[in-house]
């Protein structure tokens, strides 16, 4: 007989129905994934009750872990679904795994959320390098080695949100921007152009729901998948909103 | 005149170039994708954007040289003079991307750093650690929200484009698309459509492609009349890592950087690969390849892993097919540079390739084909003329195409970081050939067309969804497409047999009358992703159609496309003059296979089947010759083949003065 395990579910239909768990018996596989575990699903979809329902809807793309599509909450830790393997997650929990969606953002359907908030925050802070057109004019700024290995790991930031769910200080009752957008800040400020529009971005962290909001509780820099200094971008932004702040009293 | 809009279809690379390139310009841009663009395909790029840079040029390196690595390793499939645009604006193309802040690793002195890839001898490769396209798709991605926040470019994400709205006089108008969240469907009218919507790996089941590359929107084209061309072109890399829902991308980089690949000289040996030593290993790449080693062309290096594996029986393991890929012997730095794969396949397979070598097999990878797009040469240069609104521009008025969503870059077989490079390129010179396009309309703009065309063009898509939804069949879905990628990926990627071609062909017959009967288990009209799948399905049924339809009337060996059937027998004697007669009558058959089949294939849609037709490729920069690596006598062919390029060219200007 082939070996199974089971998957709690927690399901939703529509953005405003409510939620319930369907839990389903799936056959095991050799190095599956969450996002595998979904796909056989979908093909057959029917619960432990033998009640027949309908393919849990859910997000996805690369299925490599770097697109950030398949965000969600397994066995308790937010995460990508792709890179979840299925022996890891039973050695975690024996008894089955879990699946539902991440809780900071509105639900659409299942295990799909809307996570646009964490896009118009990037609008919000600037993230971008205001370059003067997309004609050839040379070479770009000359990068030192030790730059680049300090602004790559911050850019591989895939705006996934693990780090907003797992942050304390993001929620309904706060305007707070969040771990993602503060670092993606630190990484524009550092590059020689991107320096241009430094200070209009630390107006944005020295305001409502900036960098003030962060409560310090570093669950942000443990759930990243791809290991971002989260805190450390969030304790120079810190620093530097703060000089910022006291140039500006000073009329620069 | 009402404001002309134009759509774009896709938000990678190239949809995001030509985006802010048109954004710049002032125009404004609807653009639709699935996902939401951070999020789309080019993410999976991992190692590398090719390019001449001053150091290669000083040791002799050239645009020239790139565009002729490039038609080489194509097997002289592509047009020529885009291929010569691109390559002669790809340092162009990189200054532009380090001056939008893309990280590329650096030297000591600062500079963008490079490694090699395949099909060169040149270190033409600019990288961002292992994650180039994502960290490119990222530059490319903040422009294009800086242009959103500036009100020029209006995003719609998550929703699935379901057709061009062709009028009546053939020209298109823009857009249907459908709100993924609530299944809405509505117009966009548009004066210029650019599709950007890439290649079509899932009509083999599993690759190395993502979720979302089915190949739909393309099938979606090419119903209403954008013809496809060279679909049977197919790249498989040669190293990725088996998985039950993908087999992930090893990159090309990680042999770039040093990276070996080898099996133990006995079949499955079981002792610990690092214990086995050097005398017993087979490195076979660099055994047969001595001067590109392990960074043959990708279509030569799968070839080879298939023979070493299914015919030779060398494969690692006995259960399943697999060769050693070795970056164990590396030192720590040149590791590091390869963070981003390593990491994948430790997290992947649990096993730490640092200390371990990893075990890789080929998987279909790239679509080289696609729709059909035209180009105006420019006489003067051998490239093109910027701006012409022939470039990019499919066959349907007012439909264009970029991206690994067209046919036009990369001939039979793509080199390794060359497709970064096409997707940005083609995606900037579109805008300017938009703009043109725009201008030369005749008063009216897409809004001033009449309501009624809009309208109609919605509703044969809500039609089709109602009879899907309410289908009253019992065909699974998800069950059909494992079906359709298993034989496709059987028969129809990296050895190709007539009679094999042939049952997939049957057998996609037999799926697409099952498809009639297919039935969707979710009939709600909210974020129902069971019946957007199911409707890609129909489109993979056709592209895999396209594809084994193309393949099977190609008889002939060309890049990524392998019969070996039809292969010219290579030189196999060791007489110095009995080789020079089977390198006469090798270049003899060679020169007929070309005048029979250096063609595009170009297949036009009908409701029973592709029709296909053959179009010279113009070759008129670098003249075709063999592709000889690895080949025994590769000397002697290719002196006689110059020898037989000169006189025919001799008798040319005789019969010519």
């Amino acid at each position: 007989m082939s070996k199974n395990f089971t998957v709690k579910i927690l399901r939703q239909q529509t953005q405003h129905a409510g939620s319930q768990w369907e839990t389903f018996r799936v056959d095991y596989e050799d190095g599956m994934n969450i996002t595998t575990v979904l796909q056989r699903i979908a093909a057959d979809p029917v619960t432990v009750e033998k009640k027949e329902t309908t393919p849990v809807a859910y997000d996805a793309c690369c299925l490599e872990e770097v697109c950030g599509a398949c965000t969600m909450v397994i066995n308790g830790r937010v995460r990508q679904a792709c890179s979840a393997l299925v022996d890891g997650l039973l050695e975690e929990s024996p008894t089955g795994i879990e699946l539902r969606p991440m809780t900071k953002f509105p639900v659409v359907r299942d295990l799909v959320v809307n996570r646009r908030a964490m896009f118009e925050s990037l609008k919000k802070v600037k993230a971008w390098v205001r370059v003067d057109g997309y004609y050839d004019l040379g070479p770009g700024p000359r990068v030192s080695q030790s730059t680049q290995e300090e602004a790559y790991p911050l850019s591989r930031c895939m705006t996934c949100g693990c780090c907003v769910e797992a942050c304390p200080q993001f929620n309904d009752h706060s305007s707070f921007i969040g771990p993602a957008a503060i670092s993606q800040v630190i990484l524009f400020n550092a590059h020689p152009t991107g320096a241009t529009e430094g200070g209009a971005r630390l107006d944005v962290l020295t305001s409502d729901g900036g960098i003030a909001d962060c409560g310090n509780s570093q669950n942000c820099v443990k759930v990243c998948p791809k290991d971002i200094p989260l805190t450390d971008s969030i304790a120079k932004a810190g620093r530097d909103a703060t000089l910022h702040k006291i140039r500006q009293w000073f009329g620069r | 005149m009402a404001k002309q809009h134009v759509v774009v279809v896709g938000g990678g690379l190239a949809g995001l170039a030509a985006t802010m390139k048109l954004a710049e310009a002032g125009v404004h841009v609807y653009l639709i994708s699935m996902v939401p663009v951070k999020r789309s395909h080019s993410v999976c790029a991992q190692g590398g954007i090719n390019s001449v840079n001053d150091l290669t040029r000083q040791q002799g390196d050239t645009e020239w040289l790139h565009f002729d690595d490039t038609v080489y390793g194509g097997d002289f499939l592509q047009h020529q003079p885009p291929v010569k645009e691109m390559c002669d604006w790809a340092p162009k193309v990189l200054d532009l991307l380090d001056r939008m802040g893309v990280p590329f690793n650096r030297t000591a002195e600062g500079l963008r750093d490079q490694r090699r890839f395949g099909g060169t001898l040149y270190k033409r490769t600019a990288f961002a650690g292992a994650t180039t396209g994502q960290q490119m798709l990222y530059a490319l991605d903040e422009q294009v929200r800086r242009w959103e926040a500036e009100g020029r470019v209006e995003k719609f994400e998550y929703w699935d484009f379901l057709g061009p709205i062709v009028d009546a006089k053939g020209q298109c108008r823009g857009v249907v698309a459908q709100d993924m969240f609530s299944m809405g469907m509505r117009p966009f009218a548009a004066d210029a459509t650019i599709l950007a919507t890439g290649g079509c790996g899932l009509v083999f089941g599993r690759s190395t492609m993502s979720m979302i590359c089915t190949g739909g929107a393309a099938a979606r084209a090419h119903r209403v009349g954008v013809h496809y061309a060279n679909g049977e072109f197919i790249q498989v890399h040669p190293t990725a890592i088996p998985g039950t829902d993908k087999l992930r991308l090893m990159s090309e980089s990680a042999r770039g950087e040093g990276g070996r690949v080898w099996v133990p000289r006995k079949p499955q040996d079981s002792r610990d690969p690092l214990s086995i030593p050097a005398s017993e290993r087979y490195y076979f790449l660099e055994e047969r390849y001595p001067t590109y080693g392990n960074l043959v062309p990708r279509d030569i290096a799968t070839r080879e892993i298939f023979d070493v594996c299914i015919t030779q029986g060398l494969s690692v393991e006995a259960g399943r097919q697999c060769v050693y890929l070795d970056v164990t012997e590396l030192a720590a730095e040149t590791q590091k540079k390869l963070d981003g794969i390593l990491e994948i396949y430790e997290k992947f397979q649990g096993v730490d390739p640092r200390v371990v070598p990893m075990k890789i097999f080929p998987a279909v990878h790239y679509s080289m084909g696609g729709l059909w797009v035209d180009y105006e040469r420019n006489d003067a240069t051998g490239g093109l003329v910027l701006g012409s609104p022939r470039n990019q521009h499919s066959n349907v008025p007012g439909l264009f195409v970029i991206g690994e969503a067209d046919y036009q870059y990369h001939g039979g077989n793509r080199l390794g970081a060359n497709s970064l490079l096409s997707c940005v390129f083609s995606g900037l010179i579109v805008a300017p050939t938009v703009e043109n396009w725009l201008k030369s309309l005749p008063g009216r703009s897409a809004d001033d067309q009449p309501v009624s065309l809009f309208d109609e063009a919605v509703k044969p898509h809500k039609n089709r969804q109602d009879e899907l939804i309410h289908n009253p069949g019992t065909e699974n879905p998800y069950k059909l497409h494992e079906e359709l990628g298993d034989t496709m990926t059987c028969n129809v990627t990296v050895v190709r047999q007539n009679q094999q071609i042939e049952s997939t062909l049957t057998k996609i017959e037999e799926l697409s009358d099952r498809y009639r009967n297919v039935a969707i288990s979710d009939k709600s009209l909210w974020t129902n992703q069971n019946l957007s799948f199911t409707r890609a399905l129909g489109d993979m049924i056709l592209m895999a159609r396209v594809v084994a339809q193309g393949a099977l009337q190609r008889d002939e060996c060309r890049g990524a496309h392998f019969k070996p059937d039809f292969q010219i027998p290579p030189p196999d004697t060791d007489d110095p003059a009995g080789l020079r007669r089977q390198a006469e009558r090798w270049c003899k058959a060679f020169k007929e296979q070309n005048e029979k089949w250096l063609m595009t294939t170009v297949a036009r849609y009908t409701p029973d089947g592709p029709r296909f037709s053959y179009e010279k490729v113009d070759t008129s920069l670098i003249p075709p010759r063999p592709r000889t690596y690895g080949l025994k006598g590769a000397e002697i062919i290719e002196e006689v083949w110059r020898g037989m390029t000169k006189s025919s060219e001799k008798a040319k200007a005789g019969a010519g003065s």
